[in-house]
């Protein structure tokens, strides 16, 4: 129920309704992103976003830094390499 | 970066469940550690990947009540049917809800039968709906926790900014952190950890899951929904345990921020408010866990524009849900797990969603047998 897919904001269809074009898969759909929208990132800066969908709006937007340390993090647990600050007492 | 096949890496997972091996043998007492997933989608996951069979046989997931669809109780279904019954009334909402069993049809038998009650993906098509169909009183059966009901909170604010007056919400949204407080003080169920449900908290931050680690000593990973972000909450929690910690932390930090999503919550907060009590199927009334209207939105409440039966209803008497949704009891303990109650036709609800725990064991049960043979 709380399922939200990844996909990327490709075109601001009705800005008026804050209604973008959101590729989803491969899958086009006119998605609600209110609440992606804010003074820091006005409605053009959403174009290129990848964002979370669920029910016909985007929730949250998706942060790729973030995406890649989350990994690399695994990758230091999968090669035995600990992060120092998670480090046993 | 696409987010989802990059969280998928079989090699990746074998070393979360080496680690995972290595962190639950340094937990320093006897018997088995219990992590409830709190999240219907969480459990969708672990059955859909296996997730449980890598575990340490030490290591339980406990599958928790966060699937809105089972935890509904069969009186707010009837009154869904009851509002769909309504001359001029069209009743819509997801498709999961449809198939709920109420205490003598589910809305789908009442559509059968007759009512106007229409399948959408989203609040949205739900107000389409409303402006297309000017001689009929929509209404948006509203289910879902705190994921979904900013979109119903939102659609409604634009009914009102556009002065739609055919369209309302029959709201049946239900809070998180109140139901796991409710889970807490029950004595029969002995947890060691959760796992925080990741798409509630990019709305609601991590913040509000203070309480559970700080009052209740059990510590708090918001995952994600892939199979490594999951492995990896396990550890999280393992090393929490292992160190003796209790904190909230947070493995799905490409998503979720600590102060949640704040156009989110200031939709929520302008068109919701917590009712004293809610119902819960299986668990029965918990305080303050549902939300409800504000009194000034009243022309879009469907529960004061419609008359409504507003009757409790006893929760089906052979079915175990109650118990499953509380991690007391697993699905086969129940006895019509499989017989009677199937998801074609599911007597308690979580056989209905796919995200029920019933429904999981039901489809990728052999495997699950593997293990506990």
């Amino acid at each position: 129920m709380c399922l939200g897919i990844p996909g990327q904001v490709v075109a601001l269809s009705d800005p008026e309704n804050q209604l973008a074009i959101v590729d989803i898969g491969g899958v086009r759909r006119p998605v609600n992103i209110a609440c992606i929208v804010d003074a820091d990132h006005p409605l053009e800066q959403c174009l290129g976003d990848w964002v979370l969908v669920h029910v016909g709006f985007a929730l949250n937007r998706l942060d790729p830094e973030e995406a890649v340390a989350t990994l690399a993090l695994i990758d230091a647990l999968t090669l035995g390499e600990e992060d120092p600050s998670h480090a046993l007492p | 970066m696409r987010y989802l096949e990059e969280f998928r890496d079989p090699t990746k997972a074998q070393g979360l469940v080496r680690e995972i091996g290595r962190l639950a043998a340094l937990v320093d007492r006897p018997g088995p550690i219990k992590i409830m997933e709190v999240c219907g989608g969480h459990t969708h996951t672990i059955f859909k990947f296996g997730l449980e069979q890598l575990l340490p046989p030490r290591v339980e997931l406990v599958h928790g009540p966060g699937c809105p669809v089972c935890i509904m109780p069969r009186g707010r279904l009837d009154d869904a049917i009851a509002l769909a019954q309504i001359p001029g009334v069209m009743l819509t909402s997801f498709g999961d809800a449809l198939r709920v069993p109420g205490s003598r049809l589910n809305l789908l038998q009442a559509r059968a039968a007759g009512a106007d009650i229409r399948m959408v993906y989203s609040p949205l098509d739900a107000l389409a709906l409303a402006q297309q169909h000017g001689d009929r009183q929509v209404v948006f059966f509203a289910i879902g926790f705190e994921t979904t009901a900013p979109s119903t909170a939102l659609t409604l604010l634009q009914a009102q900014a556009q002065g739609v007056t055919n369209f309302s919400v029959f709201s049946n949204h239900v809070l998180v952190v109140p139901a796991l407080e409710a889970l807490l003080a029950n004595p029969d169920l002995e947890l060691d950890g959760f796992i925080g449900p990741g798409h509630v908290s990019m709305v609601i931050g991590t913040e509000p899951y203070r309480v559970i680690a700080e009052r209740y000593g059990k510590p708090v990973v918001v995952a994600g929904f892939e199979p490594l972000d999951m492995l990896q909450a396990v550890a999280m929690v393992l090393r929490q345990l292992a160190e003796g910690r209790c904190q909230v932390e947070n493995q799905y930090t490409r998503l979720v921020q600590p102060q949640g999503n704040e156009v989110a919550l200031a939709a929520l907060a302008a068109v919701f408010e917590p009712r004293e009590s809610f119902e819960w199927r299986g668990l029965g009334a918990i305080p303050v866990s549902g939300l409800r209207l504000r009194t000034a939105l009243a022309p879009y409440d469907a529960e004061v524009k419609f008359d409504l039966p507003g009757r409790q209803v006893q929760d089906h008497r052979a079915c175990a849900c109650g118990d499953i949704l509380k991690g007391v009891k697993k699905p086969w303990d129940c006895k019509v797990f499989g017989t009677a109650c199937t998801p074609e036709t599911p007597l308690g609800a979580c056989m209905v969603s796919s995200e029920g725990a019933c429904a999981a064991y039901y489809r990728y049960g052999p495997q699950i047998t593997n293990r506990t043979s």
